[in-house]
Parts: C-alpha cells; sequence; structure tokens
C-alpha cells in the first residue's frame, strides 16, 4: 500500500444505523480502497457488525450514505451489487444434509438467469473449492465438517460469488489458533491473487495488525481511528477505543507492532 | 480450471438420486391414484373400473360410482393434496421453520371460520360458493400472522411465526366455536367439511379453482431458485442479491393461493404441508426446486392414499382422509422435533 493511493471501492459517510430506534452507529466513515485488507477492531458492542451490515446494504441508514464504485449502493439494483460485494455474516446456516459442492454453488446465485445457469459457474465454483483446498470435501456434507473446514467451506462460497470488496463479520472468532492463522493466511491470498477487496471484523488485535494493510478503530458507533497498524495501534487510541492500558512491541515475525496488555495482575499468578 | 476437481463426477451422482426419487413420487402416485379408483365400499372389479373410464355405459350402476364418485374423489384428492405439499414445503423454505405448516399456521382455521360464516351468515351452502370464503379466510390469517411475526429487531423468526400462527389459530378457532354453538344447522353442515375428506365434494369446485391453483404452483416453481438462497440465513440472502420483501410476498400469495384452494377442495387438512416436505427434502436433498416439485406429487399421493385407507380401515364405513392423515402426521411431527434437538446436542 505505498505510493499513490488507490481509488476507494466501497465507502461510508456520516453513516447512521439504528435497531428499533436504538442508535448503534452513529456518524460513521470508513473508506475501503481498491485491493486493500481491512481489519475492523474495536470493542464489544461498538457498532463494528453493524457498521459492516450496513455498507453491505443489509440495513438502511438512518443517516449518511454508502457508495459503491461511485454509486449509492441504495440506488443500484441489489443482484448488480451482489456480483461486485459479497458479505459473509458471522453465523452463516447451513442447510441440513447439504454437501459443500452444493453449498459454494448457491454463491453464484445472482450471476444466474431464471432458468439458465450463468456463464462459468462451474469454473467459478472449481475454482472457489481450489483455492479454499476444500477441493477434496465437494462431496461431503457441510454438517461432519470441522470448524475450521466450514469456514474455509463457507469463504469458497462467498469466492464463487466473485465479489470484487468482500465483507467478513467475525470470520476467526470460533476457531482455534491454527484455523485462525489458517484462514486469515487464506484470506492473504485471495487478496494477493484475486485483487480482492477486503474488511473484516477482528478482536485480535496482533492478528489484525499483522494481516491488514490499514486498521479501522471502531468505539461508540463512530470511526475514532483509521490507518497502517503503526499509525492505529497507539497507547493513546488503545486507551480511548479499549480503556485499556497496554505496551507495544515489534512481532517477531511479522515486525508490525503488537499490544501486550497490562491489566491488574502483570506478574504471574501466585 | 484444474482437472482434478472432483465436481463433475458427482453432480450426475446427485442428479441420479433426484431423477430416482421423483420417479419413484410419480409411482407411488400413479398406485394411490389407481387404488383410490379401484377400492370402496362397493366392490367392483378392476376390468369394469376400466371399462367405467374408457367405454362408459349410461345407467349403469357400477360405471356411476367409478364415474361420478371415485373419479372426482381421486381428482381432488391429488389437487388438494399437491397444493398442501407445495404449500407446506413454501411455507417452510421462506420461514425456515421446519414446523411450519398451514395447519399449526392458522391459515385452516381461518378459512374454517370463513366457511362458518358463509353458511350462517349467508347461508351459502354451496361448495362453490364455500370456496371463495375459505380463500378469503386463509388470506386474512396469512396477513394477520404476517403482521404479528414481523417487525422488531429479529423480524419473523421460526418461533415469532410458530407463536403468531398458534395465536391465530386459537382466535379463528374460539370464534368459530362461538358461532357454531348457537347454531346446530350450521354445526351440522360444517361438521363434514371440517373432518376434511376429498370425498363427496364437488367436481365443479375442482373447476372454479384450477386458476387459482395453477397461479399458486406457477409462483412456487418461480420462488424455487430464490428459496435456495433463503434457507442460507437472512443476510446472505440479501447480500446475495435477493430482495426478501418481494419474495415473502410471492411466497406468501402462492401459499394463499394454495391453501386457499386445498382447504375449499377438501376441507381444512393438517399434516400434508408438514410431513410432504420432509419426505421430500430427505429423498431428493435439500435443493429446494427439486423438494417443492417433490412435495406436489407425494403430497397428492400422500392424501389418495390416506383416503384409500380410510375407506380399507373401517369396512363398511370410511374414515375421513384428514383423520388418517393426522395419525400420521403426528408422529412424524414428533421424530422431526426430536431429531432436531437432537442435532443441537
Amino acid at each position: 500500500m505505498t505510493g499513490e493511493r488507490p481509488p476507494a471501492r466501497l465507502s461510508a459517510t456520516g453513516v447512521r444505523l439504528a435497531y428499533d430506534g436504538t442508535e448503534v452507529v452513529r456518524g460513521a466513515d470508513l473508506e475501503l480502497r481498491a485491493g486493500e485488507v481491512v481489519a475492523v477492531v474495536g470493542p464489544n458492542a461498538s457498532g463494528k457488525s453493524t457498521l459492516l451490515r450496513g455498507m453491505a446494504r443489509l440495513m438502511r441508514p438512518t443517516a449518511g450514505t454508502v457508495v459503491l464504485d461511485g454509486g449509492d449502493i441504495r440506488r443500484r439494483p441489489t443482484r448488480e451489487v451482489a456480483r461486485m460485494l459479497g458479505l459473509l455474516p458471522q453465523h452463516p446456516v447451513a442447510p441440513e444434509a447439504i454437501t459443500v459442492a452444493e453449498l459454494v454453488e448457491r454463491g453464484r446465485h445472482p450471476h444466474r438467469g431464471w432458468l439458465t445457469a450463468g456463464r462459468g459457474d462451474r469454473e467459478a465454483v472449481a475454482s472457489a473449492l481450489e483455492a479454499t483446498g476444500t477441493a477434496d470435501l465437494a462431496h461431503r456434507a457441510v454438517d461432519t465438517l470441522s470448524g475450521g473446514q466450514r469456514q474455509r467451506v463457507w469463504i469458497a462460497m462467498a469466492l464463487a460469488q466473485e465479489p470484487e470488496v468482500l465483507l467478513l463479520d467475525e470470520p476467526i472468532s470460533f476457531l482455534d489458533v491454527a484455523h485462525q492463522i489458517d484462514v486469515l493466511d487464506l484470506l492473504a491470498e485471495v487478496n494477493a491473487r484475486r485483487g480482492t477487496t477486503i474488511a473484516m471484523v477482528l478482536h485480535d488485535l496482533n492478528l489484525a495488525s499483522r494481516y491488514a494493510h490499514r486498521l479501522a478503530v471502531v468505539a461508540g458507533g463512530r470511526v475514532i481511528a483509521t490507518g497502517t497498524p503503526d499509525e492505529v495501534l497507539t497507547l493513546g487510541v488503545l486507551r480511548e477505543a479499549f480503556g485499556l492500558d497496554a505496551r507495544l512491541m515489534r512481532c517477531p515475525v511479522s515486525g508490525m507492532p503488537i499490544v501486550v496488555p497490562v491489566g491488574r495482575f502483570p506478574g504471574a499468578p501466585g | 480450471m484444474t482437472t482434478g476437481t472432483p465436481i463433475a463426477p458427482a453432480l450426475p451422482a446427485l442428479g441420479v438420486r433426484r431423477v430416482a426419487a421423483g420417479a419413484g413420487a410419480v409411482a407411488a402416485l400413479g398406485v394411490a391414484a389407481a387404488l383410490s379408483l379401484a377400492l370402496g365400499a362397493r366392490g367392483i372389479a378392476p376390468g369394469v373400473v376400466l371399462d367405467a373410464l374408457l367405454h362408459p355405459v349410461a345407467g349403469d350402476a357400477d360405471h356411476i360410482v367409478v364415474r361420478e364418485l371415485r373419479v372426482p374423489r381421486t381428482l381432488i384428492g391429488i389437487a388438494a393434496g399437491a397444493a398442501f405439499g407445495v404449500a407446506g414445503a413454501l411455507i417452510q423454505g421462506i420461514t425456515r421453520n421446519p414446523i411450519a405448516d398451514p395447519g399449526l399456521l392458522g391459515l385452516n382455521a381461518g378459512a374454517a371460520l370463513a366457511v362458518v360464516v358463509a353458511i350462517s351468515a349467508f347461508g351459502i351452502t354451496s361448495p362453490g360458493g364455500q370456496v371463495w370464503f375459505a380463500v378469503a379466510g386463509t388470506a386474512v390469517a396469512a396477513a394477520f400472522v404476517a403482521a404479528v411475526a414481523t417487525g422488531g429487531r429479529s423480524g419473523a423468526t421460526p418461533a415469532r411465526v410458530a407463536l403468531a400462527g398458534a395465536a391465530v389459530a386459537a382466535a379463528a378457532t374460539s370464534l368459530t366455536t362461538l358461532l357454531l354453538l348457537g347454531d346446530l344447522e350450521t354445526l351440522d353442515r360444517f361438521r363434514f367439511w371440517q373432518v376434511g375428506s376429498p370425498a363427496g365434494r364437488d367436481l365443479e369446485a375442482l373447476v372454479v379453482l384450477l386458476p387459482a391453483l395453477l397461479a399458486g404452483f406457477a409462483a412456487a416453481a418461480a420462488a424455487g431458485r430464490m428459496l435456495n438462497v433463503v434457507a442460507l440465513g437472512d443476510d446472505l440472502a440479501r447480500s446475495l442479491g435477493t430482495r426478501l420483501g418481494p419474495a415473502r410476498a410471492t411466497c406468501a400469495g402462492a401459499v394463499v393461493l394454495l391453501c386457499g384452494a386445498g382447504t375449499a377442495l377438501a376441507g381444512p387438512i393438517a399434516f400434508v404441508g408438514l410431513v410432504t416436505p420432509h419426505l421430500a427434502g430427505r429423498l431428493t436433498g435439500p435443493d429446494q426446486r427439486w423438494v417443492l416439485g417433490c412435495s406436489a406429487v407425494l403430497g397428492a399421493a400422500l392424501l389418495v392414499g390416506a383416503d384409500v385407507a380410510g375407506r380399507l380401515l373401517a369396512p363398511p364405513g370410511e374414515i375421513e382422509a384428514g383423520l388418517v392423515v393426522a395419525a400420521i402426521g403426528a408422529p412424524v411431527m414428533i421424530a422431526v422435533v426430536r431429531r432436531r434437538i437432537a442435532g443441537r446436542r
């Protein structure tokens, strides 16, 4: 992400989002630029997921706009948007007994007509299975897979949609550390090979620092800081967003900043 | 694209399974329909039944029984069964609620209330007249359920839809009872209609309702692909380009047409709509297009089969198909619920 600044693909400006009159996002600005990976971080209930849902046009903002490639997302046909923008929710539902191949194929929905299969369906499904390393599982029922495998399959479904912008809501929250790295590596690969613009909600600041080009810190329904990990992961931002006293170090693997919380018991227990 | 990908050989295997399931369902319907024409209180030899169909002789008592009683009964059983089966598959698909059913959602109770009103307040006793009350009653009940269940942050979750349906069913049923308590004559006419049976119905009603049924089936056929995406949850459905409002409206319209017509034809038969989609799903897999198609054929086979069984179980009398279906449906529903609970552990 050096040199000239790439154009914005998807951007939220002054977006306010509410559930039943309770405002959760209170005037948030977030810009996703072509080809970058953005990690959306912030405390629980800060509005991260809601902001993502608003940017995926799953919620209607009470104020502000979401713009995809220069056009207001609410004014464009939803199928047309679906060919460019995908969202993987935190808890997607797999129909009972569905096979991996069938599930991934459903990602082709926006590319299909009423009766005909879309052009390139087969190729897109095959390449999504290939890219996520799930081709061997194609005939397995999704309910029989492990959590890590299942998340790969869901990402494969999102890739079959062939979105240029992919939003993921907490894609690694219920995985063990090895599978977390596995999924993030996969997303980094997708970003590098396909040029897919990715925004994902993450809780682990150190993984966010390592896998994202830029971080967006959400607190109290607003984006309070955006920038490279070095720009954003500062003691001031951590205190403001999380109320957290921390120390900063360098990651021995990536060279990126890592956050070490201080807490009330800095010594070893006992 | 790499050559090692195994999807290519797999899809035909799935296709074979579906075609086999479809063929099996059609065969089951064929057998049920043949038995429905051949069996009854009056013993008529199969050859005579064929003669009655192909070379009818005016005035022949056996031929009259076949042509005037068994043929209408079979046709109405097929039409109503298919309508209930598809309506059940649509409701279960759009609400993602595996125990949704026209009966459980209060739609049948709404239709029943409307029919009682038709009989008691307007003196309408002909099936052709009651038909439209049944359809209207179904529509009003559906509108109530939709209004109560939607809204709120979570929208129409399966639990909310089921609760709203139960509330509407309870309200409509108590109103029906209230009307009937004071009106023995209506009660008498209503009682038969309420149990639910394709027997003794007017073929005229089928002709009148055919456009409604065809419109309902056409809407259902068009909804299949969209239901496949709705099955992934509302967020994914919308992010894959489905507009949920119109999708739900299409399904609700089709359900009202199919349930209303089915109920008008054969009475408020519960459980066909509940059981059939599960059976169809087991046979064809989770693709909703196949589930819908298979549900039409299996629903027809189930209702006609139940009607035949009802004729054989208690000779010389008959048990109404609605009761036979309930006797089969209740255990299936318990099995479904138990399996879901077991699946969550």
